[in-house]
């Protein structure tokens, strides 16, 4: 690969080191302080792990976790399946009717503000007289989610070279039987990316969550919101440390995965 | 076999469920937000008349028809306070959509000026924000932000102040969250497009004796005009609707159309007029994305 002929000039440098410092401090902060022995936010009184123990007492919070894992896991496994179906559609099925409509409704979630999703949804159940709660909830999140998902397999979709499943079709293998030995292995990585995406998206909700939901079934950002809403607690600084250190268990499984995947999948290909 | 043909006839079937879901669950629901907007507002389950039922026959169907009206539309346009709702988030969204340009926009700069093995890890950074808890962000900021917080504690002790300001519940608050928040968004299109650009025609530029500053603004920056437009589309859309940022860290004299929306629906309880600000909102909402489609076909139809 040829060296990039142009040089970074001090500026270049500061920006990128002011703008990742932007990003990451404020939650370093946040972590460090929930291991703060003082009930004082603000003042430091030496390490302490209380504000954990606080949280796995406190038996409305660990309802409110349990029912956002629920619905993270349920969401995000529906909306991978959709959404890798409607980006398998959106590149393979050329020129199907309706085809404008479909990726318009896939790409408008994603820019719409939440508050219009949340209440169009909530109206949907109102009026089909459903009762709110854990699937209304799930519901909500897939349809948000999967156009997520679709948006990243098809870009990795759109990618995959074709010839590959003409060969195991000239092999006599019929259309479907060779996307599902040829190009699923390769775009498998990005369905398990998309998954986590999907996961992440829903565990962080608030505003959609908020109009689906009913009483008694809060998710964790509800609970973690209407206490933040009271001021700054340090039982709130360790929960959101337990859901940081969570999610970049994610990320690293994703990656991980998606390395292994692309591993495997490069050597399946000769096949 | 075509490249073409490949496949074609199961991938249509496999659009089925995919495109049932989201006529469902994306497309109808919209439906009811324009008929609930054309309602009015009632103390029963649910709170508005009519409510549609088939259980009166045609005639009952009819009767509800003609009782629907514009009124919510009117009340919007006539009161004052969805009005100053509506401008405020317009404002709101167009600095911040600015400040996330002028900050976004030297973070793209020096991503793509890295070595390629670093641009990825870079990307990585950017993006790593992005899956934690938008929530959780924001929160983080209210623990610097409050008045006995880390950033008062910092200002004091360098002597920069001499008394606490006021953080929270200002409008330099919100603006921070809201930049905090969509960075990545912002960073991500300019940074797609910077990275393409060839780096000979800056090289170019200098064989002509252009200053490095003067190719900057000659060369990078039109070239880059594709990512400003996708970045800014991509931020200024949602922050017009924002609820959580400015609920969290703004004061609550002035309010954006999403709290307002968001006040209407849980606490006045008036569904139908929450229904006629989302309505509007979308209207309002379609403006930028229509400019932006005219835009990059004239780019095209300009090639």
């Amino acid at each position: 690969m040829a060296v990039h002929p142009l040089r970074l000039s001090r500026f270049n440098v500061t920006s990128l080191v002011l703008g990742l410092a932007f990003l990451y401090l404020p939650i370093v902060i946040l972590v460090i302080y929930s291991f703060n022995a003082s009930r004082l936010v603000t003042v430091w009184g030496g390490w302490s792990t209380r504000w954990y123990t606080e949280f796995f007492n406190d038996r409305a919070m660990l309802d409110a976790a349990w029912m956002s894992l629920r619905v993270g896991v349920v969401s995000a496994t529906l909306a991978t399946l959709l959404g890798t179906l409607a980006a398998i559609a959106l590149t393979r099925g050329a020129g199907f009717r309706g085809r404008m409509l479909m990726s318009g409704m896939l790409y408008a979630p994603l820019v719409m503000p939440e508050v219009i999703t949340g209440l169009s949804l909530l109206l949907l159940f109102v009026a089909l007289d459903a009762g709110r709660g854990f699937v209304t909830v799930t519901i909500a999140h897939t349809t948000l989610t999967m156009c997520f998902v679709a948006v990243v397999v098809q870009s990795r979709l759109a990618g995959i070279d074709r010839s590959l499943e003409e060969a195991a079709m000239d092999l006599g293998r019929d259309p479907l039987r060779a996307f599902i030995a040829v190009t699923l292995p390769l775009i498998w990585p990005a369905i398990a990316a998309g998954w986590m995406l999907a996961f992440t998206l829903s565990l962080d909700d608030l505003v959609i969550a908020s109009f689906t939901t009913g009483p008694g079934s809060a998710t964790l950002p509800i609970r973690i919101y209407s206490e933040v809403r009271l001021g700054v607690k340090p039982e709130i600084n360790a929960i959101c440390t337990l859901i940081v250190g969570f999610i970049a268990v994610v990320i690293v499984l994703a990656s991980l995965v998606s390395k292994l995947s692309s591993a495997r999948g490069e050597s399946a290909a000769p096949l | 076999m075509s490249a073409r043909r490949i496949f074609t006839a199961p991938a249509r079937l496999a659009a089925i469920p995919p495109y049932v879901w989201m006529v469902l669950f994306f497309l109808v629901p919209f439906g009811f937000v324009l008929k609930i907007s054309l309602s009015q507002t009632a103390i029963a389950q649910p709170p508005y008349l009519p409510v549609f039922s088939l259980s009166e026959g045609i005639a009952g169907l009819k009767a509800s028809f003609i009782a629907l009206s514009l009124d919510n539309f009117r009340l919007l346009v006539s009161d004052n306070l969805y009005l100053a709702s509506y401008l405020r988030s317009v404002l709101v969204a167009v600095v911040s959509t600015l400040i996330l340009l002028a900050v976004g926009y030297p973070i793209a700069y020096g991503m793509a000026r890295l070595p390629r093995r670093w641009q990825g890890i870079a990307m990585m950074l950017v993006i790593v924000p992005f899956w934690t808890s938008f929530l959780i962000r924001i929160y983080a900021w209210i623990n610097i932000l409050q008045h006995d917080g880390l950033l008062n504690k910092v200002l004091l002790a360098l002597h920069v102040v001499s008394t606490p300001i006021v953080w929270l519940s200002t409008d330099s608050a919100m603006y921070l969250g809201i930049v905090y928040s969509y960075l990545p968004f912002m960073i991500l299109p300019l940074y797609a497009t910077l990275a393409k650009q060839d780096p000979s025609l800056i090289e170019a530029a200098a064989d002509l004796g252009v200053s490095r500053i003067d190719a900057f603004w000659l060369v990078t920056v039109p070239l880059s005009l594709r990512g400003v437009g996708a970045g800014a589309l991509l931020c200024f859309i949602p922050i017009m609707g924002e609820f959580v940022i400015p609920d969290l860290l703004a004061g609550s004299n002035s309010l954006m159309i999403g709290q307002t929306l968001w006040l209407e629906f849980f606490t006045n309880k008036d569904w139908p007029v929450a229904s006629a600000t989302a309505i509007v909102l979308l209207g309002l909402l379609l403006i930028p994305l229509l400019v932006y489609d005219r835009l990059q076909r004239r780019q095209l139809e300009a090639r």
